[in-house]
């Protein structure tokens, strides 16, 4: 027998792991002993937050995870209708139906700690874990999207983590052949001690060959691919996601792995390959505390049991412990179950693409997992207990103290906008609404030919191929979205205006929303008022899918990012997805023609609260968010999917941060070339709130008939007005008085507008005014 | 029938056999990169762009040592039109069948974006469908797309005719103010002495659709299927 010096485990050991005194009482009692020092590992990481959802689960079981009219029970992939959920939360991600034989798999994740203690790293491994979570269900992965928030530009540090993480995410995605077609970047205080880095991946698989994580049929083999094992990320999971930073989170930068997208790319070929000859049962990424996490959730899945020998599995450090190699978190390694005797086969496929395979055990009866080194049984554990009973909190909740404080906004006492020209400028201006241009140039947005609609729109557009490449007339719209500040000041509220802007982006396509993923960051759940952030937010997400019609088929949890006690603001970023069936009959978020009529569909209101004007303009985040009417929402996204199909849409631009005026802006220079815009406006309301508030429920409009889109829109139930013309190389906006509220030259409003995030990441120290940069 | 070269890391190879299959309608298969031979009846090969062998090398530096590459190499000596595109430009240059070299981006950064370029040489095998200063649009997506080589063999290649395109504005102007990536002479494309080998930077099968984002990559991979056809009917 080996020797080992391991520590000997006991209550502290188990402490230090991260695990409460009464989870150590229950590990005891389900074993009937001590662990050994692997099994406390496995417990560790199988019931830290982020693998286990601990906190999180009693509230996401209220969520919508089928179609309106779904039955409950099991559906035949073969021949289920467009929408049906094939998949829901559970498995690694998501599957809906779309027509043609085909169906869509998404889902969106973070890698918010990893990448803020190494930004390139942290945010290419979090593109490659999404991948293979798309890829192990038999998809191949066609379009990528970020969500990615730092603190403010003058601090050094975010500029280079805003660097750093641009460059993981293009490394990784580039490299692997995978289109980023989108994304959203903002920056904010609250993000200055815990940068947010979400990724989302989308995939298309054939209806009736989506594969599972299941080791299902005893004594089929459990074979190993990819990357040899290292220490890299051990506790990643366990230690360093599932608890807040302090003054030691540099010491734990060993935690973070290091991304191979050539091997990721060779995998997800080879694994396509292995799964479309009939041989693979089942497969599953080993993601978060790898080797253990995969193989308990496939054996819980299939209610069976895994005897395996880690003295087979590949090792690229010398002397790694069972420990180790059960909890290392090494990259693009996937653990498959073939059928009996098909394992030589699959082994000689993977060889093709210079990658290792190895029979590391096989499925059982007994419903245990069982370890074996040097002969020696290192681990004897039941897998229910430990992948499906882990332990389940409900936190108390309390309402923040000061909430409201946060909620009360006077508009009386806020001083009017003197200069609404100016006011359009230090908005264009502002990072959060500046253009993002230098972010998405740096990633492959076109690769693999499908992207209609790529960086820069309102929601991505990619068209639809089969696995042969064979085109169809199906595109996919997708979206991601959230307001933090909104969520801050109302979770519930914010919560919904994000699905709705989500889909209303989706929408403007004029695809038909079609279902939601979801990735909840959010402080640490211990704290009552964290909690009470979480709750709201998920009642408000499972209010706004079941109203719009998108159920939420995946999603991820990410609590503690906090620094010091300081949390960010709850931040639910939110990605719908919808199915256009025309992919020729699309709308665009710029204006495509000059002469075009201008019509602002929906209302509206006096509402300011939580509006980028207040915190530019006044410095002020106070407020209520703006409401959004669910039912409007949903009329308002039939409109423009019938608008579009109709011919009578060519442009559909959400009107959102910053209001209608940065909304007309967007419309005059995003697109290929610039078209200025004339709008007279009624002043009905403060000047403030109807050039730059942020009314939700509200799509501008470019079209050649207004007519047709205004008797469309009042059918519907749709307010709607004429606003303007597109044409020009100024956008104008004035009262129907004839009062010039904004008159500017587009060169000089897009060159403030483009240049905003560059000059800031040029400039070694703090950006010069806007007045010196402009004039 | 069009081999598309397959490289562990290539990315574009299904697009190039959809340009070609689905697009332009001709024949064209993924040949594996450790095939020692082409397939019978091919006729034009094509390396795609992409990151062979993750790139961790100089660019295209291992693909060149690839089993398929002597029989690419034989084929080019034996006269058979070669292209390659982005990463296959760049194995091209590494494997000697072209001159001079890919660095680095000027400004360091991936970049990926529509450009302009304007062809300088029109005719067969690459451009016979372009006309001599007509501007193309094309996208190019690259960390590592810097043309460079020897002053005094790029008199040569300037005096052979070898420069086929070269970034410019939209109107054609060839200035530094179009050159994506600091390119020596804006140079974004060249062929070998003999004519039949041709490298570039863009992507001409990321433009051979309306749908997604245009249609000029048909003058050059048009061409090439209109001189195979023309070859074939004369054998």
């Amino acid at each position: 027998m080996s020797v080992r010096r391991e520590p000997s485990v006991d209550l502290e050991l188990a402490r230090e792991h991260g695990l409460s005194d009464a989870e150590w009482q229950r590990i005891l009692e389900l074993l009937g002993r001590t662990p050994t020092f692997p099994e406390l590992g496995i417990f560790s990481v199988m019931w830290s937050e982020h693998c286990s959802y601990k906190s999180s689960r009693i509230h996401l079981r209220t969520l919508p995870t089928q179609a309106a009219g779904q039955g409950a029970g099991p559906v035949d992939p073969g021949s289920a209708a467009v929408g049906t959920v094939l998949v829901g939360p559970g498995e690694g991600a998501g599957a809906v139906a779309i027509g043609a034989g085909l169906a869509v798999i998404f889902k969106i994740e973070s890698h918010n700690h990893p990448s803020f203690i190494e930004p390139t790293q942290g945010a290419a491994t979090g593109v490659g874990g999404i991948l293979r979570d798309i890829f192990s269900m038999g998809a191949r992965p066609i379009a990528s999207l970020d969500s990615i928030r730092f603190g403010p530009l003058e601090d050094p540090k975010h500029r280079m983590l805003l660097r750093g993480v641009v460059r993981g995410i293009g490394g990784y995605g580039n490299s692997v052949g995978v289109a980023t077609v989108g994304g959203e970047t903002s920056f904010h205080e609250c993000y200055r001690g815990n940068i947010l880095v979400n990724a989302f991946n989308l995939g298309i698989v054939p209806q009736d060959a989506i594969f599972l994580g299941q080791a299902a049929g005893v004594g089929n083999p459990v074979v190993y691919v990819g990357s040899k094992t290292g220490r890299d990320g051990i506790h990643g999971a366990s230690l360093l996601a599932s608890a807040e930073f302090d003054e030691q989170t540099d010491a734990k930068r060993p935690t973070v792995q290091v991304g191979d997208p050539f091997t990721e790319k060779c995998l997800i070929e080879a694994c396509l390959e292995a799964m479309r000859s009939g041989d693979i049962v089942g497969i599953q990424d080993m993601g978060a505390a790898g080797l253990t996490c995969s193989s308990f959730e496939m054996a819980s899945r299939a209610g069976t049991g895994i005897e395996m020998e880690l003295d087979r599995v590949p090792r690229r450090a010398a002397n790694l412990t069972p420990y180790e190699l059960l909890l290392s978190e090494s990259q693009e390694r996937m653990l498959l179950v073939t059928r009996q005797g098909a394992e030589q086969r699959v082994c000689e496929q993977f060889a093709r693409w210079d990658l290792e395979a190895v029979v590391v055990g096989r499925v059982t009866e007994d419903g245990r997992m069982k370890v074996r080194w040097h002969g020696e049984t290192v681990v004897d554990i039941p897998v229910d207990p430990v992948a499906e009973n882990a332990p389940c909190y409900e936190r108390p909740i309390r309402v923040p103290a000061e909430l409201g404080e946060r909620q009360k906004l006077d508009l009386a006492s806020i001083e009017p906008e003197s200069d609404p020209q100016r006011a359009l400028e230090t908005l264009l201006d502002a990072p959060n609404l500046a253009s993002k241009a230098w972010i998405w140039r740096q990633y492959d947005s076109l690769v693999q030919g499908n992207t209609v609609i790529g960086p820069g729109g309102d929601a991505a557009l990619v068209r639809v191929k089969h696995e042969d490449g064979t085109p169809t007339d199906l595109a996919l719209a997708m979206s991601v979205d959230c307001n933090p500040r909104w969520c801050w000041l109302d979770p519930y509220q914010g919560t919904i205006a994000a699905v709705a802007e989500s889909a209303r982006n989706v929408a403007c396509s004029g695809a038909r929303p079609l279902a939601l993923t979801n990735c909840l960051n959010f402080g640490s759940p211990e704290k009552p008022e964290i909690m009470w952030e979480f709750a709201e937010s998920v009642r408000g997400l499972g209010e706004a899918a079941r109203a719009l019609g998108t159920p939420v088929i995946s999603g991820n949890v990410s609590f503690y990012n906090e620094t010091r006690g300081q949390a960010i603001f709850p931040t639910p970023t939110i990605v719908v997805v919808g199915l256009l069936d025309d992919v020729q009959r699309h709308a665009v978020s710029h204006w495509t023609a000059p002469g075009l009529a201008i019509v602002l569909l929906g209302e509206t209101r006096e509402e300011l609260g939580g509006s980028e004007w207040l915190a530019q303009r006044r410095g002020l985040e106070v407020g209520s968010p703006p409401t959004v009417d669910l039912a409007h929402e949903h009329r308002l996204h039939g409109l423009l999917a019938d608008g579009v199909a109709a011919g009578e849409i060519r442009t559909a631009h959400d009107v959102a941060d910053g209001g209608l005026a940065i909304a007309l802006a967007e419309c005059c220079f995003s697109g290929p070339e610039r078209i200025g815009a004339r709008v007279t406006l009624d002043p009905a309301l403060r000047l403030e709130a109807l050039l730059f508030g942020e009314s939700t429920g509200r799509v501008l409009v470019g079209t050649a008939d207004a007519a047709a889109l205004l008797a469309r829109a009042a059918a519907a139930g749709i307010p709607a007005q004429r606003i303007g013309e597109t044409g020009g190389a100024r956008l104008q906006i004035g009262s129907r008085a004839g009062t010039a509220w904004i008159d500017g030259e587009l060169e000089r409003l897009a060159a403030i507008w483009s240049r905003a995030l560059p000059r800031r990441l040029e400039e070694g120290e703090g950006a010069p005014a806007l007045a010196e940069e402009t004039s | 029938m069009f081999a598309v070269i397959q490289f562990p890391g290539s990315n574009d190879d299904r697009d190039m056999r959809f340009a070609m299959k689905s697009v332009l309608g001709v024949a064209a298969e993924l040949v594996w990169h450790k095939n020692p031979e082409l397939p019978p009846g091919t006729a034009g090969v094509l390396l795609p762009g992409g990151f062979s062998y993750g790139d961790y090398l100089r660019c295209g530096a291992m693909a060149r040592f690839s089993p398929v590459m002597t029989a690419v190499r034989r084929f080019a000596e034996a006269g058979g039109p070669v292209l390659g595109t982005c990463n296959g430009f760049q194995v091209l240059c590494e494997a000697g069948l072209l001159p001079g070299a890919l660095l680095r981006n000027r400004d360091l950064d991936f970049l990926c974006d529509w450009i302009h370029v304007r062809v300088e040489h029109a005719g067969a095998p690459f451009l016979s469908r372009a006309r001599a200063g007509q501007v193309l649009r094309l996208p190019i997506k690259h960390g590592e797309g810097r043309y460079a080589i020897a002053a005094d063999a790029l008199a040569g290649l300037e005096a052979g005719g070898q420069v086929l395109l070269r970034y410019c504005t939209p109107a054609g102007a060839v200035d530094e103010t179009a050159n994506p990536n600091g390119s020596i002479g804006n140079i974004a494309g060249v062929r070998n002495a003999a004519g039949n080998v041709m490298g570039l930077m863009p992507h001409p099968e990321h433009a051979v659709e309306a749908l997604t984002g245009g249609t000029d990559g048909l003058a050059l991979l048009g061409s090439l299927v209109d001189a195979v056809t023309a070859a074939g009917r004369s054998r």
